[in-house]
């Protein structure tokens, strides 16, 4: 899947958990891409992170690491 | 099976607490004060004569027919009128009272035409009813004086009299007949609402009229038909019984429109439907409907309805009609070999949010357990899924916390986002009914609606701009917790505390007060304060949200936002109060309960839980991929990506209804194999390579679940006509896949669901035989289901508080785009139109129109009914205009009821952050002056037109 479109929406999700604090946000879209996203789309994603990552908000670009290491 | 009769009790019943105790013929009768004579003589079996009254709307006192006489006290009174009270001693049936009642029947009788044996009503006619009852034998004025009856009156025309209206297209009115009870006018105040007719004149010159004297279509007439079930005469009667007959046999069923769930008699003769008529017992409606359910069922037998399989190879092709073992066999044998070829989870399903539950049930399950992954998904995604997910995460279950009733003890609605006089008429009725007792409304929407013009209703109406919820809800928020209207007391014992602290000091950032926050919503300031205090102090208060909500790219954060609010004022867990989705189609809240999304098994649970994932392998027998699958968006993303192939679709037009026509267009030219399940060759169809003929609901057993939660039953009154119902359908398929169902009836589909499913666990199609309806949970906790949620302590355990960062949307206008689009439906039409546009509800909206205010309209010069281009980033299309100050500067307005308009080629891919629910209610758009259809629509047209041929073959025998 396009990675620009994987991207947006996961910097959208990480806007939601902005205002939630560094700790809580990292484990909240986390756990938001586990539960909701397709393997396909998380593999892409991964995809993207290994490529760099350019993009990705940081605690976004977090959440996919520890997602990725788990 | 016979005609179900309703027991009219003459007037309504009394909610006191209080009895008292009468004797009415001698028979001792206690009943609740305020309760009228005439209602506690029915109770106690005995039917005094009457024709003003009816127990649908208040009593008037007109007809004088339903006289008593009273010991102890002079006079004969009526009954209707005439409460009961402790001791009264009450005589029906007097020599005085046979002759009064007799010579007011002989006045009625004397001015009514005298044909009854080729009379509509013969049979069904309350004025025929009563003459038996008073024993009229003959009238001695004959029938030649002043009269309404007759057209001419010795050669000369009869002033008094006047022609029959024909134009609604399913009711007449033939003021000849008319008894002037004005049960019609009453009825289409008090239980419609509209103030439609009224009486005009007086004494024998006193006639109903619609408005001032129009026709029924061209008055504010909204063809509910509640005036037509009132009518104790002919004189206002359902075309269809004029042309049919008197029906032989009825059944109990639900409206397969909208999420209110109406629940129905549908009247027969044999297999043929003569009317449908809103049941008094249903739950939801009280005995009440809206045009479409009541009028709106001609398209079961349309005859552009497809009874036949077809299939092709490529979508170049006609359709070519086969046999229903041969469509299964070509769907299964091309999912199959996609699934060779690209994988197993290069294929999907749609369930639908029209089918029943059981229908729904069986695609996931397909899905699921024959197809091998999770890729299911439904229509709910692009209106609902952000409730799913907001009150999942705040109160522990994804559905709204009442029943309909609830209303009746709300003292301030707050609609958000909602137009329910439109898209949920019957709940509109219910609600204005209550605030004409004087509960108040605030109605948060970018347009002025029906709810903030509706007669005798005023409303403190907050007209954002579309896209500003978060920012307004918070705000809000911030009023009710910086002047401290918070209800503390039930925070501390109800929710998590320290999560209320750490809302309570984000709402309270002077950045979200309404001053500074208005800039971005366009709010006066003023009317929000005024707005939170209202809803927080103002007693019961229920907050009521549609789709204006949802359909945003922080859809998910208004619901949370909703869920804030109602905890922190303390407004949930008790009749009048809540946290209310008005669910759009008739199965929305039943499709999600079933399991429908691609994350979670029925009864929301996720797929990766191993407990759960368990107990169903070991009732399918099969391993179940603990992984979730792809949603809606996501699959038309992996389509025109290569990796999704395949899609079975129950009952929903995706082409028509998703955002970004075009993008959805590609996605389905490059699957291999689409299946379309559904009545007409929609638009979808155009892109589809199999079509299996589905059944319509007076065609199948099943339940739908309403916005309430209620489940209904759906009753089968005619055999299908394709052959076969939905649920039938799907184990066809699955079998020619390979994969066994095996289901002789409906009921054992949800036998299974209950068995599996916690807050299902006590349904079961004796039950809701039993008690007709029951809402979930229903266990052994709540054996007669749950009308009222979270009444001592949330699902989740503590109400959760979550912040709500308002986030604009990325679609924002720009000079090429400055205005916003946003769209609703209107009353007539239902969604994307395939039923409604084959019924004669073409009438009232034969295309859709684009609302522009006067202002945006004179700078473009357009003027009303002009064409006009409406063009944004992703699309153009053109329609006609209207314009109108119901919309704000800079906002336009239009329905998506009609695939020529293609209102979705407009709209973008934007959607909801946390569910990819589809951001419909904002788009950025350019109106300009324009000739006719674009260039685009010429040539969806033209494809349209080439891939709906039939190659009709002669069958070879
Ligand atoms: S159909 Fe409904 S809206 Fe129309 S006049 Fe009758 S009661 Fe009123
Ligand atoms: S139209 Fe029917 S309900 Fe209305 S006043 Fe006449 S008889 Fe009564
Ligand atoms: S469409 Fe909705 S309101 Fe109208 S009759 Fe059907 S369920 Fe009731
Ligand atoms: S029924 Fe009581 S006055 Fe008409």
């Amino acid at each position: 899947m396009s990675a620009d479109r994987l991207i947006y929406m996961a910097n959208q999700i990480g806007k939601f958990f902005q205002s939630q604090g560094h700790d809580k946000a990292v484990a909240g879209i986390a756990e938001h891409i586990r539960k909701f996203w397709d393997p396909r789309m998380r593999k892409g994603i991964f995809a993207h992170l290994d490529a760099g990552g350019a993009g990705l908000d940081p605690n976004v670009r977090e959440a996919i690491e520890t997602l990725k290491k788990a | 099976m016979s005609l179900i009769e309703e027991t009219d009790f003459g007037t309504p019943r009394s909610k006191s607490e209080t009895m008292v105790t009468l004797t009415i013929d001698g028979q001792s009768v206690t009943v609740p004060e305020g309760t009228s004579i005439m209602r506690a003589a029915m109770e106690a079996g005995t039917k005094i004569p009457k024709l003003c009254a009816t127990d649908m709307v208040d009593a008037f006192g007109s007809c004088r027919l339903c006289l008593i006489e009273i010991e102890g006290r002079a006079g004969t009174p009526a009954s209707c009128t005439t409460p009961a009270m402790d001791g009264l001693v009450v005589h029906t049936q007097t020599e005085r009272l046979k002759k009064l009642r007799k010579g007011v029947m002989e006045l009625y009788i004397s001015d009514h035409p005298l044909d009854c044996l080729t009379c509509a009503a013969n049979g069904d006619c309350e004025l025929q009813d009563m003459a038996g009852a008073v024993g009229l034998r003959d009238v001695r004025y004959g029938y030649q004086g002043e009269n309404h009856v007759f057209a001419e009156a010795k050669g000369e025309a009869n002033a008094a009299w006047m022609p029959k209206d024909e134009s609604n297209p399913y009711f007449t009115y033939d003021p000849s007949k008319c008894i002037v009870c004005s049960r019609c006018v009453r009825a289409c105040e008090e239980v419609q609402g509209t103030f439609a007719l009224t009486i005009s004149g007086r004494g024998f010159d006193s006639r109903v009229s619609p408005s001032m004297s129009e026709s029924f279509l061209g008055s504010e007439c909204v063809s509910c038909g509640a005036c037509v079930q009132a009518c104790p005469t002919a004189t206002l009667t359902e075309k269809s019984v004029i042309e049919i007959g008197q029906p032989e046999h009825s059944v109990v069923t639900t409206c397969a429109y909208c999420g209110v769930g109406c629940a129905f008699k549908a009247e027969m003769r044999g297999e043929e439907v003569v009317r449908m008529v809103p049941y008094k017992d249903g739950k939801a409606n009280r005995g009440h409907s809206c045009v479409k359910g009541r009028f709106a069922w001609g398209y079961t037998t349309h005859k552009e309805r497809i009874l036949k399989p077809m299939i092709r190879e490529t979508i170049a092709e006609p359709w070519r009609e086969v046999s229903w073992g041969e469509a299964f066999g070509f769907a299964a044998g091309k999912l199959k070999s996609i699934q060779a070829k690209y994988g197993r989870d290069a294929i999907g399903g749609i369930t639908s949010s029209r089918c029943t539950n059981e229908e729904t049930y069986l695609v996931q399950k397909l899905v699921r357990a024959g197809f091998g992954n999770n890729n299911v998904d439904t229509c709910a995604r692009v209106c609902h899924s952000p409730t799913g997910y907001g009150l999942a995460t705040t109160f522990g279950t994804s559905a709204g916390t009442q029943d309909f009733d609830s209303v009746e003890h709300t003292d301030v609605a707050m609609i958000i986002g909602a137009n329910p006089a439109s898209a949920h008429p019957v709940f509109a009725s219910r609600l204005k009914k209550r605030l004409r007792q004087g509960a108040k409304l605030i109605v948060i929407d970018p347009r002025r609606t029906e709810m903030v013009d509706a007669p005798h209703v005023k409303a403190l109406h907050l007209p954002l701009l579309p896209g500003t919820n978060v920012a307004v809800l918070t705000a809000i928020a911030h009023v009710i917790v910086t002047e401290g209207l918070a209800n503390e007391a039930f925070v501390r014992e109800r929710c998590d505390w320290s999560e209320f602290e750490d809302w309570a000091a984000f709402v309270s950032q002077p950045k979200n007060s309404p001053e500074a926050t208005a800039i971005m919503t366009g709010v006066d300031p003023k009317d929000l304060r005024e707005a939170a205090r209202l809803y927080a102090t103002g007693g019961n208060g229920a907050i009521y949200y549609g789709l204006g909500v949802t359909e945003h790219s922080q859809g998910s954060t208004t619901v949370i936002a909703i869920a804030n609010l109602a905890m922190a004022t303390g407004n949930i867990g008790r009749p009048g109060v809540g946290v209310n989705p008005l669910r759009g189609q008739n199965n929305v809240q039943g499709s999600c309960d079933m399991g429908s999304f691609p994350h979670e098994l029925p009864g929301y649970r996720h797929i990766s839980g191993d407990a759960v994932r368990e107990s169903f392998e070991a009732l399918w027998q099969v391993k179940l991929n603990p992984e979730p699958g792809l949603r809606i968006p996501n699959m038309f993303d992996a389509a025109i990506d290569g990796s999704f192939k395949g899609l079975y679709v129950q009952g929903e037009d995706i082409l028509q209804s998703d955002p970004n026509t075009s993008h959805v267009v590609a996605a389905l030219s490059a699957m291999e194999c689409v299946i379309v399940h559904d009545l007409f060759l929609n638009e979808t169809a155009n892109y589809a390579h199999v079509f299996l003929p589905g059944s319509t609901f007076l065609e199948k057993d099943g339940t739908f679940t309403n916005a309430e939660r209620r489940i209904q039953r759906v009753r089968k009154v005619m055999s299908p006509r394709n052959g076969l119902a939905d649920w039938e359908v799907t184990i066809g398929l699955g079998k020619a896949m390979g994969f066994d169902m095996n289901y002789a009836h409906p009921s054992e589909i949800m036998d299974e669901i209950a068995a599996l499913t916690p807050t299902f666990a006590g349904v079961s199609f004796a039950k809701l035989d039993e008690l007709g309806s029951v809402q979930w949970p229903c266990n052994d906790k709540a054996p007669e289901g749950t009308p009222v949620m979270h009444i001592a302590g949330f699902v989740r355990g503590k109400g959760k508080f979550v912040v709500t960062e308002y986030v604009a949307t990325d679609e924002r206008t720009a000079p090429r785009f400055p205005l916003l689009l946003t769209t609703g439906r209107i009353l007539s039409q239902y969604n994307v139109g395939a039923q409604t546009r084959r019924t004669e509800n073409v009438v009232w909206h034969d295309e859709d129109r684009l609302e522009i205010h006067p202002h945006d309209a004179e700078q473009r010069g357009v003027r009303d009914g002009d064409w006009v281009r409406l063009k944004s980033r992703a699309g153009e299309t053109t329609l006609r205009a209207e314009i109108t100050d119901r919309v704000a500067p800079g906002v336009v307005y239009t329905t998506f009821h009609h695939p020529d308009t293609q209102a979705n080629v407009i709209t973008t891919e934007y959607s909801d952050w946390a569910t990819n629910c589809p951001e419909y209610k904002v788009t950025a758009v350019q109106v300009s002056p324009s000739n006719g259809p674009s260039d685009w629509q010429k040539a969806y047209d033209a494809q349209a037109r080439q891939s709906r041929r039939i190659a009709h073959v002669e069958a070879a025998e």
